[in-house]
């Protein structure tokens, strides 16, 4: 940990918080890319192009499919204490609406679930 | 957050009023292309008034996105991002699901086609929310639309389609309120980072399996009754197996297009 200017940013060690890895700004800038092309692309094709329906509708389910594609092997990775503190973030969730204080009690039961189970 | 506000049915709500727009102030819009009737009846101005609308609307629900922006900028440094990084993504990328799974998916080399495909994966569907908004954003100049469009997340997107739909003709409402995320998203990224930075081992406060947990919640939040469950379900099995059989991960996007493609087999109107 070596001591950094006195600024704002100093709190995190060693690497440098202002540090810009040219590889890495070259990634994020090719995600940026193919970001703005999914968020200006739509309108450039119902312009051009005839969407049907049946596509629309696959195209639709993609946002929540990719996300259960990421959790199922996680949470099969896991165990009843993890599968607990998920059970917990849904009813959080349900009865709040609010992402903080679901991902809060979810930490929590992650932490409280595993010393108990 | 995300707000269940279902796109217009326009095509087919409101083909039988076309022609009455008598008064249509955008003759621009008389093509044989059928268009609601309700975005020609006001006209769409792009002004001051539609930012700040936008900005002060989404201010409330842009800071509890800062909730995903902390748990963004914590994963991200401990993924080994440094704090200019993290905000670097979240100021250019701007899409919080996508970046989460691209920090998912950040190792030591950087799986860069990975990581780009799967970021457009998951976004393709800002192209059909996009695509919602093109009745009321076509008298705009390009400009203005592709500059708003660059700040379009779930939430605002979700807030300017009710506005729009309510006859406000507010076309600046998109990036006011996306300029609202976008303030919001950076700096809870850069508070994230910060505290990701500082905080040690991180099984120790059950932060290893936060990512999971942001995906639940996420999830909770996508979910969209019974038609989720066949493709969720598909997702989820293609996912797991493929995650056993296939190196890296692939089987993230195989078990979305799976999901997609059953969806578009099983569609029937």
């Amino acid at each position: 940990m070596t001591a950094e200017p006195a600024n704002a940013l100093s709190v995190v060690p060693s690497s440098g918080a202002l540090a810009l890895d040219p590889f890495v700004v070259a990634v994020v800038l090719a995600m940026a890319a193919v970001t703005v092309l999914t968020k200006v692309g739509g309108i450039w094709i119902v312009r051009h192009v005839e969407l049907s329906d049946r596509l629309e509708a696959g195209l639709s389910v993609l946002p929540g499919a990719i996300v259960i594609a990421v959790l199922g092997p996680e949470l099969a990775a896991g165990g009843p204490a993890e599968w607990s503190a998920a059970g917990l973030v849904v009813l959080v969730m349900w009865k709040t609406e609010s992402i903080l204080l679901a991902l809060v009690a979810g930490v929590l039961g992650v932490v409280g679930f595993r010393a108990l189970l | 957050m995300e707000a269940n506000v279902e796109p217009t049915d326009s095509s087919e709500a409101n083909d039988d009023r076309q022609v009455s727009g008598t008064d249509d102030p955008q003759p621009s819009d008389a093509n044989d292309d059928p268009q609601p009737s309700e975005p020609g009846r006001t006209p769409v101005t792009f002004g001051w008034d539609g930012v700040c609308a936008g900005f002060l609307t989404c201010a409330p629900i842009a800071i509890g996105v800062g909730g995903y922006g902390v748990a963004f900028g914590v994963l991200a440094s401990q993924a080994g991002l440094s704090v200019a990084e993290a905000a670097l993504m979240s100021a250019v990328v701007l899409a919080g699901a996508s970046q989460i799974v691209a920090i998912e998916l950040w190792a030591d080399p950087i799986p860069v086609a990975t990581i780009v495909l799967t970021v457009f994966a998951i976004n393709l569907r800002y192209s059909l929310m996009g695509a919602a908004l093109q009745p009321w954003f076509q008298s705009l100049s390009w400009k203005k639309v592709y500059g708003s469009l660059f700040f379009m997340a779930d939430e605002n997107w979700a807030l300017t389609l009710r506005d729009l739909q309510s006859g406000n003709g507010r076309g600046a409402f998109l990036l006011g309120s996306g300029l609202a995320i976008w303030v919001f998203w950076v700096l809870s990224t850069v508070v994230g980072a910060l505290v990701g930075g500082a905080v040690g081992d991180p099984t120790e406060y059950g932060i290893d399996f936060m990512l999971a947990l942001i995906f639940v919640a996420l999830a909770a939040e996508l979910w969209d009754g019974r038609s989720s469950i066949v493709p969720w379900l598909v997702a989820l099995a293609v996912a797991v197996v493929a995650s056993a059989l296939v190196p890296g991960q692939w089987y993230i996007l195989l078990g979305g297009l799976a999901a997609a493609v059953v969806e578009v087999i099983r569609y029937d109107g």
